[in-house]
């Protein structure tokens, strides 16, 4: 019999998915035109893992200063960054398709990543620093998504409905004002700035990024999973969801706030990263089915892991750093064509 | 369970809908409602169901206000059954029984084995066991409503919400559906269906709520209500009610048929 809803065990995906995402990890420590080999990776890891837990000095050095700050300041944060956004980009696209019944639902469906622009726009304009431009992406970010549900939920007629159209709205309305900010930005410095965060890029990635966005991932992401069980329910409509004995309003909300918190979370610190929030949920959904007991976790790895692997190539593949922005709409239009010409499961 | 409906009133803006409907339906009843199209039957089950606040009125379920009740403690009760739809993706047929037992589970918490034995339990119940890996939009609408019920009754509730369960469906699985329906009335659950069909509604159900404008034409046995008088007051369309079958069956045909006239 044609089983077109998916009962691929679950256990198996998720053992495949974590051991890819394991070795992809190692494999990013050792990629760069700063040669590390795994050896010296495994050293320094070590070796800055025992000092920090008070054993300084059990490790042989075999690296040198340089190395083991480049392995430790900027490939490990970054590293960890990608997986982090991949993830919550990608939870957040899964919950927003079910919150909003719409298997197009991305992330920024809301506004969360104009949002997101228009506060690092003002930030960089008002040359307020680099730590201010990810806290008033945050910020700005939060603030939106809060208008469009304020609006949403006082539009006549079906509550999901009205909230689409009010992300739209403010989401354009914000978009405009980051228009503007370009505008009058000074086109030497200003404006290539603006322009670069909005490419999206994880270049530069400090410590204090992946700090800064890890707490509000963390929030947002540990109750969405614990929840993802009644966000099949919410799928079969308000009114069904509530005889279920779920109250399908209070959850909607829940979630699309928790989502949000994790979508701004991410383009804070990364700048629009676009389709993987889309693509990813969609691929997990013909690995594992569409119950998101299953595809909660299937999407967090799975997120994680596709991220990691496009950022190895933005950053090695030329000697210039291509914005992973780009890459992953480069890799995720066709990737994702594919995916709903595909035969059998509609969307 | 039994439930019981007192003077339920309910406006849409100035546009009153319900002007004080009561009935009463008893544990291993059937009870169609029958009544024309936006009569405001829908609306009356979505009382039922506190999906919607009735401006006047109240529903007991087993002499217990249902007001009073958390979207919890009425799933335990009372179950919504819609007629066949698509939901926008794509579950296993498993998968959505499996939904009904939603209400007895913690927030946090996933279907785990009891629920998944219970669910298999039903499904063998009403001879879907071999569907439970079939993805929901790939079986039939008759498939389809007997997966709804099955929800319905994972769901644990001794009351029964069916909207039209018979007008999408062909005469075969029709008839698989009413008397799987019929099945559960002999258990002891309350079932309250709507209909356009007064003939099904005679043929299956031991009562009849006739509803016009609003309110109550007329509530009783099935075949004190599927009669000439009523049934073309209740449509505003002349017609005549023959009987067939000594009295199992009523037909409900226009009162002049081309080249047929009522031999009496």
């Amino acid at each position: 019999m044609k089983t077109n809803g998916k009962v691929r065990r679950l256990g198996p995906v998720i053992a495949v998915l974590a051991a890819l995402l394991v070795i992809a990890v190692f494999v990013s420590f050792l990629l760069g035109r700063y040669p590390i080999s795994i050896g010296q990776a495994f050293g320094i890891l070590a070796d800055g893992l025992l000092n920090k837990l008070g054993l300084p000095g059990r490790v042989d050095v075999t690296w040198t200063g340089t190395q083991a700050s480049l392995l430790l300041n900027h490939r490990l944060p970054r590293i960890l960054l990608a997986c982090l956004v991949g993830c919550c980009l990608s939870t957040a696209g899964a919950a927003y398709q079910g919150v909003f019944q719409n298997p197009m639902a991305a992330p920024d469906i809301l506004g969360a990543s104009s949002g997101a622009a228009f506060g690092a726009a003002l930030a960089i304009l008002l040359h307020l620093g680099s730590a201010m431009v990810v806290v008033m992406a945050f910020c700005g970010s939060m603030l939106t998504v809060l208008l469009v549900i304020y609006t949403g939920n006082h539009l006549r007629g079906k509550k999901a409905v009205g909230l689409i159209l009010a992300g739209i709205m403010i989401g354009s309305l914000v978009s405009s004002g980051t228009s503007f900010i370009k505008l009058v930005a000074d086109p030497e410095n200003e404006l290539p700035a603006i322009t670069y965060w909005l490419m999206g890029s994880l270049n530069g990635t400090k410590p204090s990024d992946v700090l800064f966005a890890l707490i509000p991932m963390v929030i947002g992401c540990v109750p969405l999973f614990l929840l993802r069980w009644r966000v099949n329910v919410l799928t079969m409509g308000d009114d069904e969801c509530r005889t279920m004995g779920v109250n399908a309003s209070r959850l909607r909300v829940t979630v699309i706030l928790l989502a949000t918190l994790i979508t701004a979370a991410s383009v804070s610190v990364s700048g629009t990263i676009g389709w993987i929030g889309l693509v990813i949920p969609h691929f997990s959904r013909r690995l594992v089915g569409n119950n998101y007991k299953k595809l909660m976790p299937v999407t967090m790895l799975f997120g994680a892991l596709f991220l990691l692997l496009v950022d190895d190539v933005s950053r090695n593949l030329f000697t210039t750093e291509i914005p992973i922005g780009i890459l992953t709409s480069v890799i995720g239009v066709p990737f994702f064509l594919y995916l709903i010409s595909g035969e059998g499961d509609r969307l | 369970m039994s439930i019981r409906a007192e003077d339920i009133r309910f406006s849409y803006g100035d546009h009153d809908v319900l002007k004080g409907v009561s009935f009463e339906a008893q544990p291993g009843e059937f009870l169609s409602v029958l009544g024309p199209n936006g009569v405001g039957k829908s609306t009356l089950f979505r009382c039922l169901l506190g999906l919607l606040k009735p401006s006047a009125g109240r529903t007991l379920i087993d002499g217990r206000d249902t007001a009073q009740m958390s979207a919890a403690e009425m799933a335990h009760r009372i179950a919504y059954i819609p007629q066949s739809h698509a939901p926008v993706f794509n579950y296993t047929v498993e998968d959505m029984v499996l939904m009904g037992t939603t209400a007895g589970l913690g927030r946090f918490s996933s279907p785990g084995r009891a629920q998944r034995k219970l669910v298999g339990e039903v499904m063998e119940w009403l001879g879907i066991k071999d569907l439970a890996d079939s993805g929901y939009q790939n079986i039939s609408g008759g498939q389809r409503q007997m997966v709804l019920i099955a929800r319905a009754l994972a769901q644990q509730a001794r009351i029964l919400i069916m909207d039209e369960p018979s007008s999408s469906l062909d005469l075969g699985n029709r008839i698989r559906v009413m008397k799987t329906v019929k099945r559960l009335t002999g258990e002891g659950y309350t079932v309250i269906q709507s209909t356009h069909d007064p003939d099904q509604a005679f043929f299956y159900s031991d009562r009849i709520l006739a509803m016009k404008d609003g309110q109550v034409l007329a509530c009783g046995p099935a075949k004190d209500i599927v009669k000439d008088t009523i049934i073309s007051e209740l449509y505003g369309a002349e017609v005549e009610v023959y009987s067939l079958r000594e009295d199992t069956v009523r037909v409900t045909l226009p009162a002049e048929t081309h080249g047929h006239s009522k031999e009496e």
